[in-house]
């Protein structure tokens, strides 16, 4: 029997909050198998050759926003199963006047993609683009709303660290408001028995968050207080020109993290971010490359994740 | 003569309710009396047989897009009009926010001229409170009112400057013109797609806080209040601007306001598809539906509870549909980039009657809403049947049931939030000046 058949995986990926527990786990314990068996070959120990878990599959990975890390990602992650590749880079404004979104994917469909990788700045927009097309739809972040490959990658970064995120607390910091990566990690650390915190500037916390089930801290003090981890989350210049930062220099001050403020957290406790990270804003250099940093951890589980999450939602089979 | 025969009369304008039989002598109401027709009467003149019915003014609707000219692809002033009497709506007041604006006598001529011709709901043209609707200059009033307009408004393009609308308000004071104003800040809804609040929150959207609405009708409110002038809110949606115009009208402002069924009805869940619980069994959209997408947005359940005491209480008058059409392609895309509004002529009656079912609001003052309430915001002769009243009525069934199947709209569009949902109570007949203009099934 398969795992997948185990898991009753959706064929879409398009939001960790529909997920259930046993999903996220099982794709987990999938996607750790997959990471140790980088790491093995990395380190010339034995190779496992997944290539024919997707052989003569198409995967189309299709980014209205430009992106380098989670795109290329996605890439080698399908080229590791033994997808076949096709990038599409589009600029969303100008498939606003022109072409709609659902044309063009139709038009991808009818290609022949067996899985279309989305990345749009409308939230919503890869649900728009399952209801129009026959391949699976993985959703690789969608305006401010999910990006769930990010949240389950930094779930097996601390599951890995921890063994379990049961009881544990994550302290999540930064431009909640913006942030699909913020949104995806609370649903997913949440129904992994995690307890999560966010906090920055109230013109950065969206109203009604608490409803996603995390609470909200107030201070930088009062997030890392017995934090077991913390994520810092890049804030963005047009957070300045939009009104809701007088500067990066004045949120340095009050929620950075460096060297000052990490004495607020436990010794123990471990830094994540999802990157590109501004040095020396939201985070500082010696805090980024010290020992407690997952950072690169963070991007090794994200290759794992996807080839998880596609052999998954195309239904291959993993041999035991 | 046309005789509508022993019907539950309700004419809240008259203190009406009641079995009644009603004569409608050419264009206009002669009588509402208790005597059912006479066998002299049943050979002489068309009677109606009204028994099991109810027979209701014909429905004001204050706020509708008819989109001619300039966007005939989503509705013409004829479909609109048709769609109209078909939910029992005899009149209409367009908005002018259509290419042209209408901003000047030709265009309400425009609008007047093909309502009439069309020959179904009566068609009374809003006309610009400045010229194009952009905010600056104040579009000629005078000559506006003088060709038919029943009141100015800007709709969709509130007009943020606070020193225009004073005088706007002044000048229409002078003119006894209402001025209806789409409350909105701009610098405060900047970006925002649905209602700010927990559900905006988790589906990643930006929010609309109430504020921006709140802010301008206190805005409004305060120049009304200092110059004398008429003021109608439009599509109230927030619990503040409620208890705002509550307040106003206690102190003697000239305020009337409207709310549309949409609002009444649902909240800011079903963007993320999901219904009140005072919608239960009816279908949901999708998360990220676009036909839940309107301007002002759907709010929360506290806010759609202001909204329902405040049409108890009087403190909102008016039912107005802001019927608005979008063709298919237009909503069928990002909820982000999909355009604002729903259309509402063909539902307002039964999700009316829904709130009356759900005993949230009494039927005599629903009716009011629909009727004389509106009526008189703009001092309309219509929502009546008093006698020498022109003769609007509409004949409801109010206990058919019926799926609401926007294919089956007479409205050129179907962007109606309520695909699929059953719902009681519907026109079966609408007179207009006497004229029977619907027939349910015909």
């Amino acid at each position: 029997m398969g795992f997948e058949m185990a898991l009753d995986f959706p064929r879409h990926l398009l939001e960790l909050e529909a997920l259930t527990r046993p999903q996220i786990e099982g794709l987990l314990s999938l996607a750790a198998r997959f990471k140790r068996e980088r790491a093995r070959a990395r380190a010339g120990e034995a190779q496992t050759d997944r290539r024919s878990l997707l052989r003569g599959r198409n995967v189309i990975t299709l980014f209205f926003e430009t992106s380098t890390r989670t795109r290329s990602s996605f890439e080698v992650a399908a080229k590791a199963l033994g997808a076949d590749v096709l990038a599409f880079q589009k600029d969303a404004s100008s498939v606003a006047k022109g072409e709609s979104l659902e044309d063009t994917v139709r038009n991808l469909d009818a290609i022949g993609a067996d899985a279309l990788v989305v990345r749009h700045p409308a939230a919503g927009a890869p649900r728009l683009v399952a209801r129009a097309v026959r391949a699976s739809v993985i959703n690789a972040g969608d305006g401010a709303h999910e990006h769930p490959t990010q949240g389950l990658l930094d779930a097996l970064s601390l599951r890995e660290r921890w063994g379990t995120l049961e009881g544990k607390i994550v302290a999540i910091v930064g431009d909640i408001a913006h942030s699909r990566v913020a949104r995806s990690n609370i649903h997913c650390l949440s129904k992994l028995g995690a307890h999560v915190r966010v906090g920055g500037p109230s013109t950065l916390i969206p109203s009604g968050i608490e409803e996603l089930g995390c609470t909200v801290a107030r201070s930088l003090r009062e997030a890392l207080t017995g934090a077991d981890a913390v994520m810092a989350l890049r804030i963005q210049n047009e957070r300045i020109a939009d009104a809701r930062l007088p500067g990066a220099r004045d949120y340095a001050r009050t929620w950075g993290l460096n060297a000052r403020t990490l004495e607020m957290l436990p010794k123990e406790a471990l830094v994540l971010h999802p990157g590109p990270v501004n040095r020396g804003v939201e985070m500082s250099s010696d805090v980024l490359d010290s020992p407690r940093s997952l950072v690169m951890d963070q991007v090794d589980s994200g290759v794992a994740v996807r080839m998880a999450v596609l052999a998954l939602c195309l239904r291959a089979e993993v041999p035991a | 003569m046309i005789i509508l025969d022993s019907g539950r009369v309700i004419d809240p304008a008259s203190r009406i309710d009641g079995t009644r039989t009603v004569l409608i002598d050419g264009d206009h109401i002669r009588e509402v009396r208790e005597q059912p027709a006479t066998p002299a009467e049943k050979l002489v003149h068309q009677v109606i047989d009204c028994r099991g019915r109810w027979v209701l003014p014909g429905l004001v609707d204050l706020h509708v897009h008819l989109r001619e000219p300039g966007e005939e692809g989503k509705e013409t002033i004829a479909t609109g009009a048709r769609a109209a009497v078909a939910g029992g709506v005899t009149t209409a007041v367009a908005m002018p926010n259509t290419k042209p604006v209408c901003d000047s006598a030709a265009v309400v001529r425009f609008v007047a001229a093909r309502g009439r011709e069309a020959g179904f709901a009566r068609v009374i043209p809003a006309g610009a409170i400045t010229r194009g609707s952009l905010g600056e200059q104040l579009a000629d009033m005078a000559e506006l009112k003088e060709a038919g307009c029943a009141c100015v408004t800007d709709d969709g393009r509130p007009v943020m400057s606070a020193g225009v609308m004073r005088r706007a308000l002044e000048y229409a004071r002078d003119l006894d013109l209402p001025v209806m104003v789409h409350a909105e800040d701009l610098t405060l809804s900047a970006g925002g797609a649905m209602n700010e609040g927990p559900v905006a929150t988790r589906l990643g959207l930006s929010g609309v806080p109430a504020a921006a609405e709140v802010a301008m009708v206190q805005r409004d409110i305060l120049l009304a209040e200092t110059v004398g002038a008429r003021l109608h809110v439009a599509h109230v949606s927030a619990k503040g601007s409620v208890r705002a115009i509550r307040e106003a009208k206690a102190r003697g402002v000239r305020i009337t306001a409207e709310a549309a069924p949409h609002h009444f009805t649902l909240t800011d869940d079903a963007v993320a598809g999901v219904l009140p619980t005072s919608a239960a069994g009816q279908p949901a959209g999708e998360p990220y539906d676009t036909h839940a997408k309107m301007s002002p947005p759907l709010r929360a359940e506290s806010d759609r509870q202001a909204i329902i005491a405040g049409l108890s209480d009087g403190t909102i008058e008016a039912i107005a549909t802001d019927h608005a059409p979008h063709g298919a392609l237009d909503k069928q895309v990002e909820f982000v980039h999909a355009p604002n509004g729903v259309i509402g002529l063909e539902t307002s009656l039964a999700l009316t009657l829904a709130l009356v079912r759900a005993g949230e609001l009494p039927l005599g003052r629903a009716v009011e809403r629909l009727t004389v309430g509106p009526a008189r915001c703009f001092d309309l002769p219509y929502g009546t049947l008093a006698a020498g009243a022109p003769a609007d009525v509409v004949v409801v069934d109010a206990e058919k049931e019926w799926k609401v199947d926007p294919q089956r709209f007479y409205s050129r569009s179907r962007n109606s939030p309520f695909s699929g949902w059953t719902l009681r109570g519907k026109a079966v007949r609408t007179f207009v000046a006497g004229r029977l203009v619907h027939e349910e099934g015909k």
